[in-house]
């Protein structure tokens, strides 16, 4: 047992952290909005902060801080999953605008299961940040039941010929391309019958339709594909081994839980209690916000230790699924209980958004209740990673 | 980082099980909760063959010289079966503050003893008008120059109808505290056991102008307060990793009965609720489990460690109301009758929340913590 991280991760943390704290821009945490474990604030509101994201993330690839784990030889540092978990831990402490899902997700996806063909197309653009991907996945009548989608791909000389609707497909309209699932046989057996299609937004027969979120913010999209007749080399791996690839590019997902913002929230959430007065009192003798944040805090700290089991278990080569069904049941029920705690303890100006005079945190607390919501439906629901937990962890039997 | 045992403490934690499992199942338990002394004096022997009282004092002094880890697994081990008797107090609370606080003329004497099973310790802290922690204590220790005279009343001094010592806390001489060691045999000392929830043998004892000799004092007379906070959470820590034990027991059982027990044409474990249910229990079971072992591991490395037991505590003490409420939930009406063991862990599950700081107590430490005030 270590509860500790080596030096060799210390002296990484370190260096990482100074990075972040020199490349964002001053102001950057009065500005950044994001919620942890929600789906639907996006971390740039306004064109500066968009330009502003951008301008970091060029600074990470130069840098080389973009591909942590990825191989030395496809411009990565070849460091371990601890590293890359440390990685995403102070990224999303410090809110830093970091998680492009086509290098956490595709990249090493690709990597591991991609033709030759697909790593010359698809790495190095990924690697420099250039290519950013939206996930196809969902579609309206297979939301966590992926095995059942419709969307179909017949293969037609050299090209495939997309048809269907992908839904809840985050950033589609500020990425270049899909990264879609897509039945490439009608007849196959429900787990070896799909594919995984890279699809050029560009491509005529491909409308994007904005779903705007209960944040006001267009996060979502409804993708449709008419025709669209996507290149055959841009088909990943094996046909009809999408259903398994699928699974591959989840264990990288794994870690995406912006498990240090949960911190950050936490302690946003103290500063305002211990600045605060409330009828002549300082709010932290309350014995109920006391309480709270008391439970808040022994969470993140349970939070935590998931998230480190997870990152030691992909180190030795184990593939998490019960543990990382647990870690995603944990962090996404903190981030609605941080919500709720946060709209407590604000009382009637935790109905204030930002921005408008006199909002505490930023506004934040308004936004994080209604994100929150996201947190234990996407990705998976609560309820399928308890299924996930009880059926494939405990063996109880499915019927 | 890594969040695994290691093969020694592996092998601990195992060989531990397996013993208890054998030598102490529920049954016997049961067996311990009719009986007046509360325990079985022959488990208690075949413990201390194992080495199991001597797992932390140094081997100087005959013990396995283990640390705090090494007595967690065997804590864990203990709530698996809800293991009632002196062990805790013995070694947990006694053993400790005597490593810790003992001359090395009292460490000679009494450490060696506590390892070969001879010695049975309690510790008194608690008072009928007192609530967690060391405020309020109005037992006293005055010294008149020439005697040290102890005076009051304590309440939950665990198994102290069959302790060779109490170690007893008290104010004084002047405005700080003290620990004494009382041989119960002494004039002016009575006690008598309550009638509790969890089976354990909680006593009352009192004090009556009990003289002390100076040999039995533990650390600095009048200076003890910071070093008892630092026992208190120890112990608290301690009752983390056995209700880790208790949980889990509670977990295992529950899965099992799941799969087996049959309604409705099927094994109630394919229903969606309960499975959840069970998966609720991972989340809680592990959580607990992580938190508590996080927190021991820093104690076994001499860290800091009081916010992270207080966290610990908290957590734990709050997981093991779901957890031990679900399995009931899922073993349906038999795990109300006295005949079934559930009912051991539901009762195990909140004593141990309830020593050594509550969940609530041990929130507002947290909140300490933070900062809040």
């Amino acid at each position: 047992m270590e509860f500790q991280f080596t030096e060799k991760e210390l002296a990484f943390r370190a260096e990482l952290e100074a990075f972040i704290k020199s490349a964002l821009p001053p102001d950057w945490q009065e500005r950044a909005r994001s919620w942890p474990g929600g789906y639907g604030a996006m971390e740039y509101d306004s064109e500066q902060d968009r330009q502003d994201a951008e301008i970091f993330k060029q600074k990470m690839v130069d840098e080389g801080w973009f591909t942590v784990s990825w191989p030395k030889e496809y411009g990565g540092r070849g460091l371990s999953n601890m590293e890359q978990a440390i990685y995403f831990e102070r990224t999303s402490y410090y809110r830093a605008p970091s998680l492009n899902i086509a290098t956490a997700i595709m990249g090493p996806t690709i990597l591991q299961i991609g033709t030759e063909e697909n790593k010359e197309d698809w790495v190095p653009g990924i690697a420099r940040g250039e290519i950013e991907m939206w996930l196809g996945y969902s579609e309206p009548d297979a939301g966590s039941d992926l095995a059942s989608i419709r969307t179909t791909a017949v293969r037609e000389g050299d090209e495939y010929v997309l048809n269907g609707q992908k839904i809840w497909s985050s950033l589609a309209h500020a990425s270049n391309y899909g990264w879609v699932i897509a039945r490439t046989d009608p007849d196959g057996h429900r787990h070896r019958s799909v594919s995984i299609l890279v699809v050029d937004n560009n491509t005529p027969g491909v409308a994007i339709r904005p779903l705007i979120n209960i944040i006001g913010v267009h996060s979502f999209n409804e993708v449709f594909f008419d025709n669209v007749r996507v290149p055959a080399r841009n088909l990943i791996g094996q046909e009809n081994m999408g259903f398994y690839y699928l699974m591959t590019a989840l264990d990288f997902e794994r870690l995406i839980v912006n498990i240090g913002a949960f911190k950050h929230g936490l302690e946003m959430l103290c500063d305002y209690v211990k600045q605060t007065e409330r009828g002549g009192k300082p709010l932290g003798k309350d014995p109920h916000v006391r309480r709270k944040l008391a439970e808040i805090a022994a969470r993140v700290e349970i939070a935590y230790l998931f998230y480190w089991r997870t990152a030691t278990l992909l180190d030795r080569g184990k593939i998490p699924s019960v543990e990382s069904s647990a870690l995603k049941l944990v962090t996404t029920e903190l981030s609605r209980m941080l919500a709720n705690a946060s709209m407590e303890i604000l009382g009637p100006y935790s109905l204030l958004m930002d921005p408008t005079q006199g909002a505490p945190m930023n506004g934040m607390a308004p936004r994080g209740y209604l994100d929150c919501i996201s947190a234990t439906i996407g990705a998976g629901t609560s309820e399928i990673q308890r299924n996930i937990i009880a059926t494939r962890g405990l063996g109880l039997p499915s019927k | 980082m890594d969040l695994d045992l290691t093969k020694e403490q592996g092998f601990i934690k195992s060989s531990a099980r397996e013993f208890l499992k054998k030598e102490c199942p529920v049954s016997t338990v049961r067996e311990m909760r009719d009986d007046p002394e509360g325990f079985s004096r022959d488990v208690w022997k075949k413990m201390a063959v194992l080495g199991w009282q001597g797992i932390m004092i140094p081997e100087e002094y005959d013990g396995m010289g283990g640390d705090f880890l090494d007595l967690a697994l065997i804590l864990e081990a203990m709530g698996e079966v809800c293991c009632n008797g002196p062990f805790f107090s013995t070694v947990a609370l006694g053993a400790t503050a005597i490593i810790n606080l003992g001359t090395e003329e009292q460490k000679k004497e009494l450490l060696p003893q506590i390892s070969k099973g001879n010695l049975i310790l309690s510790l008194a802290v608690a008072e009928p008008q007192q609530w967690y922690g060391l405020d309020d204590i109005q037992t006293t220790l005055t010294d008149t120059g020439q005697d040290l005279v102890l005076n009051g009343a304590k309440l939950f001094v665990e198994n102290a109808h069959i302790s060779d010592y109490i170690l007893c806390v008290a104010q004084g001489p002047g405005k700080g505290l003290s620990v004494v060691m009382v041989d119960p045999r002494s004039p002016g000392v009575q006690s008598s056991p309550l009638s509790t929830f969890a089976y354990e043998k909680q006593c009352n004892a009192t004090f009556k102008n009990v003289l002390i000799p100076r040999a039995n004092i533990l650390g600095t007379m009048g200076e003890m307060r910071e070093d008892l906070e630092g026992l208190l959470e120890f112990a608290a820590l301690a009752k983390c990793l056995e209700t880790v034990g208790v949980l889990q027991a509670a977990f295992e059982q529950s899965v099992e009965y799941a799969k087996s027990r049959k309604q409705f044409g099927r094994a109630i474990g394919s229903f969606q609720a309960i499975q959840h249910h069970c998966a609720n229990m991972v989340v809680d079971v592990d959580g607990a489990r992580f938190i508590s072992y996080q927190a021991a591991w820093r104690v076994a490395r001499g860290l800091p460690a009081s916010a992270e037991i207080s966290m610990a505590k908290a957590w734990t003490g709050e997981a093991a109301k779901r957890v031990t409420a679900l399995s009931h939930q899922i073993h349906g009406a038999i795990s109300f009758c006295d005949e079934f063991d559930l009912h051991f862990y539901y009762r195990k599950a909140k004593a141990c929340e309830a020593a050594f700081g509550d969940v609530q107590y041990h929130l507002d430490k947290t909140a300490d913590r933070l900062g809040l005030v």
